[in-house]
Formats: structure tokens, sequence, C-alpha cells
């Protein structure tokens, strides 16, 4: 009990102190709000797949009223803009090359006559391939159009009808699925590079030497490093939930405790690795050579942008090693789907896997650094 | 007439921004003076006096901010370029490329000055030989001992024939016999090329061999003479006192400085104490003479020290903060026989390098110990794994009964450290850093805040409790340091070159605290590269290269081959010489 009682005065002791080390400085504390804030709302904006304004150009070699109302229609989507209305084939290469459209819509010449007839009237799409995603997403707008033409050609007769729903994310808008990840990405970035810098600055600035020949112990020194960098990561969290919540008005589906415990065990895993970054380093620089290092292949390999499924399999099972990967998960489901603490438990393992391990090699370094 | 001066200076001023503390600093403030042409000038002051300013602007690689500077007779501002040609600046950290070898090194500073070979060979064999460099011409640079690094920058400096020679404490932290060959160099230089040397020091025995001594003092001139005339300052008020048997020259040096109105400075010196005496007809009132019985008293000669101390004690007057650690001079001054810590066969490798090669001994309870040597000898590496920061390679080592290292935590209660560098919170307050180590050394709230202002009290941190102590000056910063270090009330402490950059007069008082910390029973492990600093010790051990030259009282080491050795840098001399010798007579 005494024993306790003195370990936990040593902590806030260090606590304290590593919080006032850290937030003293106006400097800082502005880095660890401002670009949180900004970096979410870019976020918002900038990543996004759906597509509201798709320039094309027209190449009617038809010239019917058939032809004439299937061009109305595209027109009608306000989503298709018409850029150019083409003369001859050989005006498409310069169109598309130009980026002046996204797609040219090539009209048969025998299109009505075939429709007139009854048998199928092939309709030509050409798309800029230099971007696949979004030749695949304006392919696919425009394959929604043409379903509607036939619909109303057949007078309504509808013979079969796909009607998608989207669960959780109704209108697939990309925001939604990319908001709960920068949960995961900011307070990653900003959290392993403060836990890196705290061990590394003291190194550098010789104070580490004096925490070493107190009566702290390393188990005590980690504890001290490590709270406060999940502290701060916390609140950052909080700021892009805020974002999220009412500044891109997406609706929260789960329950902000499940939130707050998988955010807390995830910064948990982060703040390991980057004090067991720290501890290998000599100076700031290194920490800031070594994050980058781990940084890129870690949000690559997350899943944030790219599915995790899509990966080579051996990939896909160094991904088990990254905690981001399972946190982006974890916060989508639960931001989105609203899912229970059971229902993600899975992933904390993985996490809780990795803090395990980071942590201890962390605390063990501080004072066995190979010199 | 001015043709006969090499640096002649009016008005000169200049002064720095302190954005930290959001003030002007000056560096220098209004400096006249001039440097004779063919002669050897000492800038002596103490560190932030603004030697190393002085020296950069006669580079021209600083600008005044009021008044003129001719250096070889042309303005320093229009003519920086032409200057630069003519003269050579040894910067204190000279800048070695460590991965090059001597020779490399030096054909590298001589490509850079443009010299050509037939000239080149002519000049290498020379300054080879000077520096007793050439059997090691295909050693890095890197491998050097730190004498050795400062001869080979002088080398490298030398490469061309200066009209001017400017050096900045080319001997800082360089053992004794390196310092002498150094100056045997210059004097050489001076000699037979006429050259004009300017050299900044910390060292008084050093100025003493110039032909002309400036005093520099916060940063301005306090007198410009030649060394003799400097010293008669002093004459007729210097004073050595020889202790009786059984009590420690520190002790009688502290009660000598305790007594203010009759001391001016009193430091310990070949077993005696050496002081100056504010006027000679009160000798006889004396505090020591109440406490002590049987002690000799001898007028001395003057020294360059003297008047120096004499100069600083004049300018910034009363400085000792004494009252705050009383000692109590009728009790008995010696040292237990219980064991603080113990060292036997201690090795440390790095690589293939031996940085500590089989070193043995132990530190009696109350006792001072002393680790000297020159930078690169050994001394923090063995501090370092005495106090638990780094591995040893083998052997084994005990403080307090403990190896520090894979003690319990609890044993480290007992000892307080003190780092060479600064390394407190700079962005937290002094209070704010005082708090944190209470705390973290287990005091309760009720006893933090008492020793808070106990050690605020005694290290004279009152009023600065809310400073940042990246703001506080140098001198500030050591006596935190120490207060932080002894707030939990050490058994043992350790020092690692505390008094490395700090003023003298912050010298005496610091040495004055060590004093009555080890009266009152608190063990001290201290290292220093001064070597008169030894005396304040009951026992030093001496390194040099990793190796344990020497371990005794500092009266047996200045007793060397029979002889008695006035001071601590010849009888270091006397030991590095006759090891090396040893060694030579092996091979």
């Amino acid at each position: 009990m005494q024993e306790l009682k003195i370990f936990l005065r040593r902590l806030k002791f260090i606590i304290v102190k590593e919080i006032l080390a850290t937030i003293k400085d106006p400097r800082v504390r502005i880095i660890l709000v401002i670009p949180v804030i900004v970096q979410s709302i870019v976020f918002g904006y900038a990543s996004t797949y759906n597509l509201d304004n798709v320039p094309y150009a027209l190449l009617d070699h038809s010239r019917s009223a058939l032809s004439a109302e299937f061009a109305a229609r595209l027109d009608g989507t306000g989503i298709f803009h018409r850029a150019a209305t083409l003369q001859s084939s050989a005006q498409i290469a310069d169109c598309i090359d130009s980026d002046a459209a996204l797609l040219v819509v090539v009209i048969p010449q025998d299109f009505a006559d075939r429709l007139h007839a009854g048998v199928q009237a092939p309709l030509q799409i050409i798309t800029d391939g230099r971007n696949t995603t979004t030749a695949g997403i304006v392919a696919g707008y425009v394959g929604s159009v043409v379903a509607g033409f036939n619909a109303a050609l057949h007078d309504g007769r509808q013979l079969l009808q796909i009607e998608t729903i989207s669960w959780y994310n109704p209108n697939l808008i990309t925001r939604w699925m990319f908001l709960p990840a920068m949960l995961g990405l900011l307070t990653f970035i900003q959290v392993m590079i403060l836990a890196g810098l705290s061990v590394a600055k003291e190194r550098e600035q010789g104070t580490f030497d004096q925490l070493l020949v107190t009566p702290l112990t390393p188990g005590e020194i980690l504890l001290g490093k490590a709270v406060p960098p999940i502290l701060i990561g916390m609140l950052q969290g909080t700021l892009v939930l805020l974002v999220a919540r009412y500044w891109f008005a997406i609706p929260f589906g789960g329950s902000l405790l499940t939130l707050y415990l998988t955010l807390f065990i995830f910064l948990a895993s982060s703040v390991g690795i980057g004090l067991s970054v720290s501890a290998i380093s000599n100076n700031m620089q290194q920490v800031m050579v070594y994050s980058f290092v781990l940084l890129l292949p870690m949000v690559l390999l997350s899943g944030m942008a790219t599915p995790v499924r899509n990966m080579p399999e051996a990939l896909q099972y160094a991904t088990y090693a990254n905690p981001l990967r399972f946190a982006i998960e974890a916060f989508r489901r639960i931001y989105l789907e609203g899912c229970t603490l059971g229902d993600i438990a899975f992933n904390f393992i993985p996490m809780l896997a990795v803090a395990s391990v980071t942590m201890p090699t962390a605390g063990w370094l501080f004072r066995n650094k190979l010199s | 007439m001015e043709k006969d001066f090499a640096v002649v200076a009016e008005g000169l001023t200049r002064t720095f921004n302190d954005a930290a503390a959001h003030k002007k600093i000056y560096a220098l403030r209004d400096v006249s003076l001039k440097i004779a042409q063919g002669r050897m000038t000492a800038l002596i002051g103490p560190d932030g006096a603004g030697k190393t300013t002085f020296l950069r602007m006669c580079c021209g690689l600083l600008r005044p901010d009021a008044g003129s500077l001719l250096v070889l007779g042309r303005d320093v501002v229009r003519c920086a370029q032409e200057i630069q040609s003519r003269i050579s600046y040894m910067p204190q950290k000279f800048g070695l490329y460590e991965d090059l070898s001597v020779q490399e090194n030096m054909n590298l500073y001589a490509d850079l000055h443009g010299i050509a070979a037939d000239v080149r060979q002519k000049r290498f064999a020379r300054l080879l030989r000077m520096t007793g460099l050439a059997p090691f011409t295909d050693r890095l640079a890197g491998k050097l001992s730190g004498g050795m690094k400062q001869k080979l920058g002088l080398a490298c400096t030398l490469v061309r024939s200066p009209e001017l020679l400017l050096l900045d404490e080319p001997t800082v932290g360089v053992d004794p016999l390196s310092r002498r060959e150094l100056w045997e160099i210059l004097q050489e230089l001076v000699k037979s090329e006429g050259l004009t040397v300017v050299v900044s020091t910390a060292y008084m025995d050093e100025a003493e061999l110039c032909d002309s001594v400036i005093v520099v003092h916060e940063g301005a001139v306090l007198t410009q003479s030649a060394p003799q005339a400097l010293r008669n300052l002093a004459a007729g008020r210097c004073f050595r006192l020889q202790p009786p048997t059984g009590v420690p020259t520190r002790i009688l040096q502290a009660c000598l400085l305790d007594d203010k109105q009759r001391v001016l400075d009193a430091v310990p010196e070949g077993g005696v104490v050496r002081f100056i005496a504010s006027d000679e007809s009160e000798l006889r009132d004396l505090d020591v003479y109440k406490y002590f019985a049987g002690l000799i008293l001898t007028r001395v000669e003057p020294r360059l020290e003297d008047a120096f101390m004499l100069l600083l004690r004049e300018r910034s007057g009363d400085k000792f903060n004494n009252e705050s650690f009383p000692i109590d001079y009728r009790s008995g001054f010696s040292v237990g026989t219980d064991v603080d810590i113990e060292v036997r066969d201690l090795v440390k490798r790095f690589g293939d390098f031996t940085a500590v090669d089989n070193t043995s001994f132990n530190v009696r309870r109350g006792e001072i110990f002393g680790l000297l040597g020159p930078n690169g000898a050994g001394k923090t590496t063995t501090f370092r794994m005495l106090c638990g920061l780094l591995p040893a390679t083998s052997g084994s080592l005990s403080v307090a009964g403990m190896d520090l290292r894979r003690a319990r935590n609890q044993a480290r209660a007992n000892v307080g450290y003190v780092a060479q560098k600064f390394s407190l919170y700079g962005n937290l307050t002094v209070d704010e850093n005082l708090h944190f180590y209470g705390g973290v050394y287990g005091l309760d709230d009720a006893r933090l805040d008492e020793r808070m202002r106990m050690v605020k009290e005694q290290f004279d941190l009152a009023g600065v409790g809310e400073t940042p102590t990246e703001q506080l000056p140098g001198g500030y910063k050591q006596r935190l340091s120490m207060a932080a270090a002894l707030l939990h009330e050490p058994k043992i402490l350790f020092l690692d070159e505390p008094t490395s950059g700090i003023d003298p007069l912050a010298r005496r008082t610091f040495w004055r605290q060590i004093t009555a910390l080890a009266a009152s029973g608190t063990t001290i492990i201290i290292t220093t590269h001064f070597m008169e600093e030894a005396e304040y010790c009951d026992r030093i051990m001496i390194q040099d290269q990793g190796r344990m030259l020497a371990l005794d009282t500092p009266a047996a080491i200045r007793c060397q081959d029979g002889r008695h050795l006035p001071n601590m840098n010849e009888a270091f001399i006397a030991i590095v010489e006759r090891a090396r010798a040893a060694e030579k007579g092996k091979l």
C-alpha cells in the first residue's frame, strides 16, 4: 500500500513535469491544436471520389430525335455538362488530351434505326483512363443514365430493376469514409512524433541523465513519458470528431465510450512505437528520420484509402503489426455502423500486442541503449 | 606611431540581443586599447567577459556597433578581406576534420590557403617537428588526445606565415604537459618569425609568459600592463598560512574566506593556504587565530593571479555567501573509515578503444575525492559508470553498497548528481524544476516546501523562482544545479566538471560550499581539469589516456621522486612524463 502511494506520487510528479514541459511553449500549443483542425477540414473536402461536375463531349453521328433525347437526359442529370459538341472522330483525341472533357459519348449513325427496329444499339463511351478511379465512376454514371433511357423507351415497362442501397453511407459519400479514418491518422502522426521527440530531446539537452540518476524506475519514466502524449492525442481526436460531426454533419452512429476506449488503446500502441523510436535515437533529427520511414508504409498499409483485402497476401499479414489498420477499421465501424464493444473487440488484440511489445522495449532501452 | 601597433581599438562597443530574456547584452562596452607588434599579448578575464567577441571582431567576423578597430593598420569593417588574408585565427573549437588523418588535415588547410608545394614541404616539416606530431601523420585527427588535437589545430592555423596570430583559449581542457609544449611553440614562433600573438586564456601562469596582459571583465578593459606591473598591484598583501597537522588546507581556506573584512581571497596550494589580506596591519586579528593554534604565517611574492583576483573583487564587491553554509571550525576534521564507494578492476571499452583501463579505488565517507586529468583522460567515463549511467565492460563497483545500475531504485535516493552541462528543464521555471526533482526524490509536501525554501536561500536563488531556467545567467544555472542535487540531502554527491566555465569568484564560493558539505559528512566525488583544484580534495586520482597514473593525497602526489613540487601542474607533468618513459622502456 505504502509502495503504491509512493509510486503514484512519483508518477504524478513526472506526468505534471512532462505536460508542463510540452505545453509551456506557446508555439507547441498552437502546433498541437490548429493543424489537426485545419487538416481534418482540408481532408474532408479534398479526399473525395465523388464527382459532381463531369465535362463531356458529344459526337452525334445519328442526329435523330432519339439521340437528342439521350443527350438531353445526360445534360439533365446536373452532373454532366457538355464541354463540346464534336463534328468528327478526329477531334476525340484532342478533346481528351487537353482535359476539356472527362468522357466522350459517341452515338453511331444507325442509333435511331436500330432502336426503332427493336434491336440493340451500341453506344460508345471513351473515358480518360489516366485516372482509373474517375474513369470508372464516370462510366458508372453513364450506365445509370442509359438504364433510365432504356426504361423510358419501353414505356416504363421494366422487367428487371436493380435497386442498390448502401448501408451506413446511403449516398456513398467518400468523405464519410475518410473522416473517421482521420481520427486515427492525424492523432497517430502527432502522437508518435510527440512521444518520439520526448526522450530524444532530453538526451540531446542532457536532462535524461539527470532523470536516470533519480529513484524513478524505468517503468515510472515510461508511464510519465506515455501518459501526456496519450492525453494530447485524446484531445486531438475530440477535435477531429467535432469537425466530422458538426462541420461536415456526418451522423455519428456509435457509442462515444466505445470510440474513446478504442482511441485510448490505439494511442497507447502509437506512443509505444514513438517511445521505442525515441529510445534508439541519439537526437531529435534521427527521430524525425525514423518516424517518416515508418509513417508512410504504415499509412499505406492501413486500409485508409485502399482496401486491405485487395493487397497481396503477404502484405495483408504485415498489416497485423500496424495498429493504424485496426484503429481505422474500428473508428469507421463505430462511427458509421454503430458497432458495439463486442463487435470490434478483435481489433483491440493486435493493437494491445503492439503496445505490450513496444512499451517494455522502450523502457528497457532507456537504460540499456547500445552506445 | 600607429604602425607599431598590430591592433588599435577606439571606443569599441558590441551588443547582442538576448532573445530569451528580452534584453540587450553588452559583450564589449567602449573598449579602447592598443596591442604592440611583434609581442605576445594575453587577454584574461572570466568566461563571458568579451574575449571571444573581441578576437572575432579583430578577424572581421563580427562588426562593431560603435567605435573603430584597426588591425594591421586597416579598418576591420572596410578591409575585412585584406585583414583576413594577413592574419590567422584559431577559434576555441578548431574545425579539424576528425575522419581525416593529421597529414590530410594539414594538406587541406594548405590547399585552402593556396600554399605552393615547395613552401609547403618546408613548412610542414617544421610544424610537425615543433608540435611533435611527426610520428602520427597517418593517425586520424579524431583519435588524437585533446592536447594533440589542439597542437594539430595550431599547426593547421600556421600552415601559412601570418603577420598576426589570434588564439582563443587554445589550452582549455588540455593537460599541463601539452599546455607547456604549446606555449613553447608560440614562444619560438614569436622569436624566430617576429609574429604578433594575441591569445585569450583562463590560465594565469600562461598570461605570465606574455609581454603584456589585458584584463577584461564584463565587456570592459580593467587594465592593461606588463605582467610585472600587474603583479605589483597585490604587492605586500600576499601571505601564506600553514595549517597545523590534521587540519585540511581547505578548512583553513574556508575559515579565511569567512573573514570577509580582512581577507580578499584565499586558495589552498601546495599544502598551505595562500591569501590576500585587505590590510597588512590587521593580520593579527584574523579569525583563524581564534580557531587554530600553531599556524605559521609567511609573506610571499605576489603573482598575476593575486592581482587578477584583487581586480575582480574590487569590481564585483562581496559575492561570497558563506553564512548559509556554516562550518564549525572547532570540531575535528578527520575522514571516517566507512567505505562509501568501492571500485575493483573497472574497465570500459568502446569498440577497440579503451576509455578506462583496470581502475581500482575506494572512497570513504565524508571524503572529497577528485578525478583529475585532461579532457579525454577517462574521467567522465569513470564518473558515468559510478553514477550508473554507463555499463562497465568488466570489473565491479559499488556505491553505498550497491551497483547503481542494477540497484533497486531506492539506492539512488542517496545520491545527488550534477552534470557537466546544465541539465535541468530549460522551459520550466526554477520552482517547477525544484518541485519536480524534490517530488521524484520522494519528499512529502511539507518537507518539499521547506527544502525548496532552504536551498533557494543557500544558493542565492531567491527572486528567480518564477524565471524559466533557460533565461538565467551562467552563474545562476550552476547554483541551481547544485540546489536541485542537494534538495533531498544526499549522502553522496557526484559533480562532473562543476567549475568549468564559471568565473574565479564563483569558483571560490562553490568550493566553500563543497568544503562545508564534506565537513557535515557528505561524500563528494568530483571531476575537474583544473589541476590546482586537487588541493581541495582529500585524495585524488590522476588519469591519462584511460589509465590510472596516481592515487593518493595531494601532498603525496606533489612529492615525486623524492622532490617536493610546488604545485599540482608540475606534479602532473612529472607523473605523465614518468609514465610515458616507462611505456617507452617497455617497448
